[in-house]
């Protein structure tokens, strides 16, 4: 055997009821190599690493580290064999500095001395180049320095296998190759490094080895440098496709809003939009970049009437036929009864855009249901809507009835999005619409919000991928921290410029 | 080589037992766990009696069902105590199913009892007998609403925490009856005795000869009209938004604050009519029993019924059927009454014992690898 192994395992399966997450998956990972494994959501990548990491116990199958059969029932077995995960959901304590959160729940003794720990989280982030300081707070860092912090946590341990799921997800792009940096430092030093990744242009930037998954099942391993994007593509989908966005230049588009100097608290108090102003435009769509958390979120909901509005700020409506409509303060059901149709799909599609616990019918119910003035629900008209939608779209469902929480992510969200779209919008607003989505539902997304452009909808599109925004969108407004950075002409910026713009403020970059 | 990676380990063990999740389960499975479960309960049951009391289990049950069901009297009885315990329990569904905690029940039929009964003894023979019923009705329903509005404003207003709120709510409309039992308490006996026993004023006319026929009408009307309020009605829709995501129901132009309200009144005023049916109809008096925690068994019964009216009124005749079963036998073979308690303990162990066997599988070691996967 290979002397550089560090795991291996033989027929891992894992179901969840009655959906097979892995099935008899069997693969190595390396010591000094990064290994990068490739699918599209929902192929049981994470869950095959979350046993690894001991958050799921398998069904069954065997794993073996260094060469030797063991059973990992627990995040500290597996920490005991020198193995740790970096989740994409950080599991850390806000109110804790850096070097408290290191040594949470590390056994042993009942004392600890602080100085030693941040004696020893310097040499590990001199080690490898992280920029850490293990005295600081963590409701002070950005979600790049938390991310930092969890790793030199897992490092901390004594960790020699690192699973990274999805690191990439929340950072910019100058982030991510800071990251890309350190994840090389530590490979040569001779650590297994796992990438959990469906982005194809991380995978063949940095690994050496790519590990495919779909559906569950192990694909085959390729060797980095004879992989391209278009074999990865494949083996990930299981058929060709084709990756091109049609992007029609837009036709006369009339002005439908008008956005000035717009404020909004949060519900922490804390100033999440401060003072934006910028117009959207029927027949064209609309970009909003930003590094997660920069006042997207309140933005969308700010328009639909779901956040308070701080004085000064205005949301002005020009309908259709001409005539202008204030609508700063005006409720969802005020909106709604205005007759002006907008639709808005949010980021959280279980917990505010759809009821997970209802099936499509109830769910195209949601915003119809008060129609007419019998006290009782018209059934029948929503259950039409839902037919067609699944028609239509080709949602996957066992039934009308069927919780949509029973759904995969990729119906679930053509269930909302085919709500919206059935409700004919004037103004069609979506937050990481294809988050979740696999490439191909992906892309059914983008036409049909290039045909909702087509008919002169305005559509609003947030997202996260930048090479897509630059690709669909026709102007880009970056937000930064909450601030207006910059409307750009998605046709000639570069990925570059929308990059630095979300981190650094222009206005501030002049000034000094 | 790579010596330095070779760390020695505890080789760990694989555990005994693991739960798995169940992502979904076929209703008719599901039943068949819920009956298994309760069949495991009744034989518990059994080896219990033979092993404390040496008797016979089989003339045990018999025993119970007659005490249920032995005679048309029994029958009637049985019918009222579920007629009144579901009352209580078809009240606190649409709070339940908004996730708001009520757990003010055991006060809300309080005050609808007390406001009935002191009805009773002013107006009495001072106004005709079907308007005085009426009255009370009406007077029992609001003042109920009252107490549930009280914590929905609060909770609406200023989040502050229902479970607390109702629950003391509780205590003060304990106090409230003890108070004016105190007052009306003419013999110094402690109680109220029977009101109105000559004149039989606020007392619910018979219907068939059967005392508590329009009870258990009146409660099957309002069984009913839940299911479909809940079911079908724009109100019921938004109760299941709400409960399920206040974020959902923000986006979808639902009030959060006043589904919270009117959801409430309509609970606690359904709780206040239960007070003045107890009053009216059952026990025409008033005192601190009147309510004899039936306002947390019916959370019991909401629960397991998941608020859904038809399965509630099953919970509620099994549960009745335990409870006269158990009295029945403690007379007929001499137990303490305290026996009849530990079995419908048992059994309603067994009957949530299903719901975790719903939810969850268990895998034994050295299962794994064998099974197939389907």
């Amino acid at each position: 055997m290979d002397d550089r192994s560090a795991v291996r395992m033989e027929n891992v399966s894992k179901r969840f009821g009655s959906i097979i997450a892995n099935d008899h998956v069997s693969m190595n990972i390396n010591y000094g190599e990064i290994l990068s494994v490739l699918g599209e959501n929902g192929s049981g990548k994470t869950t095959l690493m979350n046993m690894l990491a001991g958050i799921y116990y398998p069904d069954e199958g065997y794993f073996y580290v260094n060469g030797k059969e063991v059973t990992i029932k627990s995040p500290h077995d597996a920490y005991k064999l020198g193995i740790g995960m970096i989740h994409q959901h950080f599991k850390l304590i806000d109110v804790f500095t850096a070097a408290e959160n290191i040594i949470l729940g590390i056994e042993g003794s009942r004392t600890y001395d602080l100085k030693e720990v941040n004696k020893r989280v310097r040499e590990i982030a001199e080690q490898y180049g992280f920029d850490i300081d293990p005295e600081q707070k963590v409701y002070d860092m950005s979600v790049a320095q938390k991310q930092t912090l969890e790793i030199v946590k897992i490092l901390y341990r004594g960790a020699n296998i690192l699973i990274l799921d999805e690191p990439t997800a929340v950072l910019t792009p100058q982030e991510t190759s800071r990251l890309f940096k350190i994840l090389r430092a530590m490979r040569a030093d001779g650590k297994a490094i796992v990438l959990i990744t469906h982005k194809l242009n991380e995978v063949l930037e940095l690994s050496d080895r790519v590990t495919i998954m779909r559906k569950g099942q192990y694909i085959t391993t390729i060797p980095t440098p004879v992989a391209t994007e278009q074999i990865l593509t494949e083996a990930m989908v299981g058929e060709k496709v084709t990756l091109d966005i049609d992007r029609p230049m837009p036709v006369n588009p009339v002005k439908r809003l008008e956005i000035r100097n717009l404020t909004v608290y949060n519900d922490e108090q804390f100033k999440a939009l401060d003072n934006v102003s910028f117009d959207v435009y029927g027949g064209e769509i609309l970009g909003i970049a930003g590094i997660s958390g920069s006042g997207q979120k309140e933005l969308l909901e700010a328009i639909a009437g779901l956040q308070r509005i701080e004085e000064g700020g205005s949301i002005t409506y020009y309908d259709p036929d001409g005539n202008v409509r204030e609508l700063t303060g005006v409720s969802v059901r005020d909106i709604r009864n205005l007759g002006i149709h907008l639709s808005f799909v949010p980021e959280d599609r279980l917990g505010m855009g759809l009821v997970a616990s209802m099936g499509m019918t109830e769910n195209m119910m949601l915003k119809e249901y008060d129609r007419g003035r019998s006290p009782f629900v018209n059934r029948s008209a929503s259950e039409k809507v839902a037919d067609e939608v699944q028609k239509e779209l080709d949602v996957v469902t066992p039934s009308l009835d069927t919780p949509v929480r029973k759904l995969s992510g990729g119906n679930v969200q053509k269930v909302l999005v085919g709500r919206e779209i059935a409700a004919e919008p004037i103004i069609l607003m979506t937050a990481y619409a294809v988050r979740g989505l696999d490439i191909n539902k992906s892309y059914t997304i983008y036409n049909l919000l290039t045909e909702q452009k087509k008919k002169g909808v305005a559509v609003i599109y947030v997202g996260e991928d930048l090479d897509v925004l630059l690709a669909l969108a026709d102007r880009i407004l970056v937000l930064c921290g909450g601030k207006e950075n910059g409307v750009l002409d998605a046709r000639s910026v570069t990925k570059e410029e929308v990059g630095r713009r979300m981190t650094n403020l222009v206005s501030e970059e002049k000034a000094s | 080589m790579r010596n330095k990676y070779e760390k020695p380990h505890d080789h760990v063990k694989e555990p005994l037992i693991h739960l798995i999740r169940r992502m979904d389960i076929q209703p008719s499975r599901a039943w068949m766990i819920r009956i298994v479960c309760v069949l495991i309960g009744l034989l518990v049951c059994a080896l219990f009696i033979m092993s404390i009391t040496s008797l016979n289990p089989i003339s045990v049950y018999a025993s119970m069902f007659s005490g249920a069901f032995g005679t048309s009297r029994r029958i009637w009885q049985t019918l009222k105590d579920m007629a009144v315990l579901l009352c209580i329990a078809i009240g606190l569904a649409p709070a339940f199913k908004l996730r708001f905690w009520n757990v003010g029940a055991e006060g809300q039929v309080l005050i609808g009892g007390l406001v009935s009964a002191a009805l009773m003894i002013n107006l009495g023979n001072k106004i005709p007998n079907a308007l005085l019923l009426i009255l009370m009705a009406v007077c029992a329903m609001v003042c109920g609403a009252i107490w549930g509005l009280i914590p929905a404003y609060f909770k609406a207003r200023y989040k502050t925490n229902e479970t607390l709120f109702t629950l003391m709510m509780n205590y003060v409309a304990l106090q409230l009856v003890e108070f004016f039992v105190d007052i009306w308490d003419k013999k110094q006996s402690h109680s109220v005795g029977i009101i109105n026993g000559d004149t039989q004023a606020g007392w619910m006319p018979s219907l068939f000869n059967q005392q508590f026929a329009p009870l258990v009408i009146i409660v099957a009307v309002l069984t009913i009209g839940m299911y479909f309020y809940l079911k079908h009605s724009k109100q019921g829709f938004e109760i299941t938004v709400v409960g399920e995501s206040e974020n959902t129901a923000r986006y979808a132009g639902i009030s959060v604050g006043k589904v919270i309200l009117r959801t409430m009144a309509i609970s606690a005023a359904i709780c206040g009519l239960a007070g003045f049916l107890e009053v009216s109809c059952v026990s025409h008096t008033i005192s601190s029993l009147t309510a004899g925690g039936r306002g947390f068994t019916a959370i019991i019964v909401a629960w397991l019924g998941k608020f859904n009216p038809p399965a509630m009124t099953l919970i509620t005749g099994v549960l009745s059927f335990l409870s006269r079963g158990a009295n029945q036998i403690a007379s007929d073979f001499n137990f303490n009454t305290y026996a009849g308690s530990i079995l419908t303990g048992i059994i309603l162990f067994f009957i949530l014992a299903s719901d975790f066997f719903i939810n969850y599988k268990l895998v034994f070691r050295g299962k794994k690898g064998k099974e197939k996967v389907s």
